[in-house]
């Protein structure tokens, strides 16, 4: 039997031209007219993501209107400097390096997290390197708890399932570094009465895989609403570099290479991609099931994940509550 | 209602459905219902693990062993039975028993 129409492979495609106007248009409005600001600061990590807000923002400015930002840490990939410079190079638009690890260590960022870790792998040191992981749902249907991965000195590498304390403990301490980006983006946007612009896709943006007031904060976010292969689509049309559209999408948070599917989604980012977007619009499992190469079982659970993961983070998306509402601001 | 069962569901009602109304039946799947997020999950796995000297192995964390009170009241019966048992290689042989 044919997929219908509602399951095509072409359900997630889009015209990257007319897309890329409008998004334009909506930052030069939201940036001068809403906000009020002379231009945009972008966080730029050498992925996709903030390769084609800082594009997106280059063109919808002017270059000379956009500061690329690069915020690296002990932990970043070398990679992510490198390509960012790439993409800055691109757009011709100014850019700053700030190396955060000086604040981190201040801050205590990494002697917090080795701490925590050691709670369930006593001898870790500086010299171990870690990453923390979900399990794989295309290895079976698995709760979601969180493993640490940690290799030791000499490349061994082991994993251990976190207790909460640990667990807590690692995050408190590694969203440090959401929060310190975003700290310094501030900075560089007041300095230059910019607007900070966040990053986040769809995936990221619907299902809370962001740091609530870290790289969660922004006062624009122009790609929330598109799905991850749809930013691939404004890449290519954008002409984003090649080594820049190629690469894993990783947390970089972590000292072992950490790509997001394993650290949150638990399924390869094209398949998550096409479960959002049929829990979305309504279409059924075993229809979905066809399409995404997976067992209608599975698409279920990833259906069920994700109300889960929404009803988790919702919190993250809301403003401060208040007791009594203010009605003069 | 077994004991386990009554347990497992007053620790998610101290802990999780504070100040919330929701009915929580046996067989409800926790994740369908949003009880828990990654962090609860740890706290309700960890409870288990105290409260009844059980250490879970990774392939046990499977929703049919910890989704719902009944399917982890279940499991835990069946773990704390296993590790209870007499392990039958350790058993005396017949002969021997017999001749005590």
């Amino acid at each position: 039997m044919n997929a219908s129409p509602a399951v095509s492979p072409d359900i997630l495609k889009i015209d990257a031209a007319a897309e890329t106007e409008r998004i334009a248009a909506s930052i030069r409005d939201l940036v001068f007219n809403k906000l009020r600001r002379k231009g945009a600061v972008v966080g730029v990590s050498g992925g996709v993501d903030s390769a084609v807000v800082a594009f997106l923002c280059a063109r919808a400015l002017g270059p000379q209107r956009v500061l690329v930002l690069f915020t690296p840490e002990a932990d970043s990939s070398p990679d992510s400097l490198r390509l960012g410079k790439m993409v800055a190079g691109s757009i011709g638009a100014p850019s700053v390096l700030e190396n955060i690890t000086p604040i981190l260590q201040a801050a205590g960022c990494y002697e917090r997290r080795d701490a925590a870790i050691r709670q369930v792998v006593p001898d870790y040191g500086p010299r171990h390197k870690c990453k923390m992981v979900l399990p794989d749902l295309l290895n079976g249907d698995r709760y979601p708890i969180y493993f640490m991965v940690v290799q030791s000195p000499n490349g061994e590498t082991s994993q251990v399932r976190l207790t909460v304390e640990a667990y807590l403990g690692v995050l408190a301490a590694t969203n440090l570094k959401q929060r310190t980006r975003k700290l310094v983006e501030y900075y560089y946007a007041d300095l230059k009465h910019y607007a900070v612009a966040g990053t986040p896709n769809r995936l990221e943006y619907d299902q809370g895989f962001f740091v609530r007031y870290g790289d969660g904060a922004a006062d624009l976010k122009p790609i929330a609403h598109l799905y991850k292969s749809q930013v691939y689509q404004l890449a290519a049309y954008l002409d984003v570099p090649p080594e820049v559209q190629s690469r894993v999408p990783t947390t970089d948070t972590y000292s072992l290479e950490q790509s997001q599917e394993e650290f949150y989604f638990s399924l390869p980012l094209e398949k998550m991609d096409l479960c959002l977007y049929g829990k979305n619009k309504g279409i059924a499992a075993s229809e979905l099931a066809r399409m995404v190469g997976l067992p209608e079982r599975q698409v279920e659970r990833v259906y069920t994940l994700i109300d889960a993961k929404r009803k988790a983070t919702r919190y993250l998306h809301m403003a401060p509550a208040l007791v009594e509402q203010i009605p003069e601001v | 209602m077994c004991l386990i069962e009554q347990e497992i569901r007053s620790f998610i009602g101290e802990n999780y459905l504070l100040a919330r109304e929701d009915n929580l039946n046996n067989n409800d799947s926790f994740l369908e219902k949003g009880i828990f997020d990654s962090t609860g999950i740890l706290e309700l796995v960890s409870f288990v693990e105290h409260k009844y000297s059980v250490e879970l192995e990774p392939d046990e964390l499977v929703p049919e062993n910890l989704d719902s009170i009944a399917s982890l009241a279940r499991f835990l019966q069946q773990k704390i039975a296993g590790q209870n048992a007499i392990p039958e290689m350790s058993l005396p042989a017949p002969s021997a028993r017999s001749g005590l």
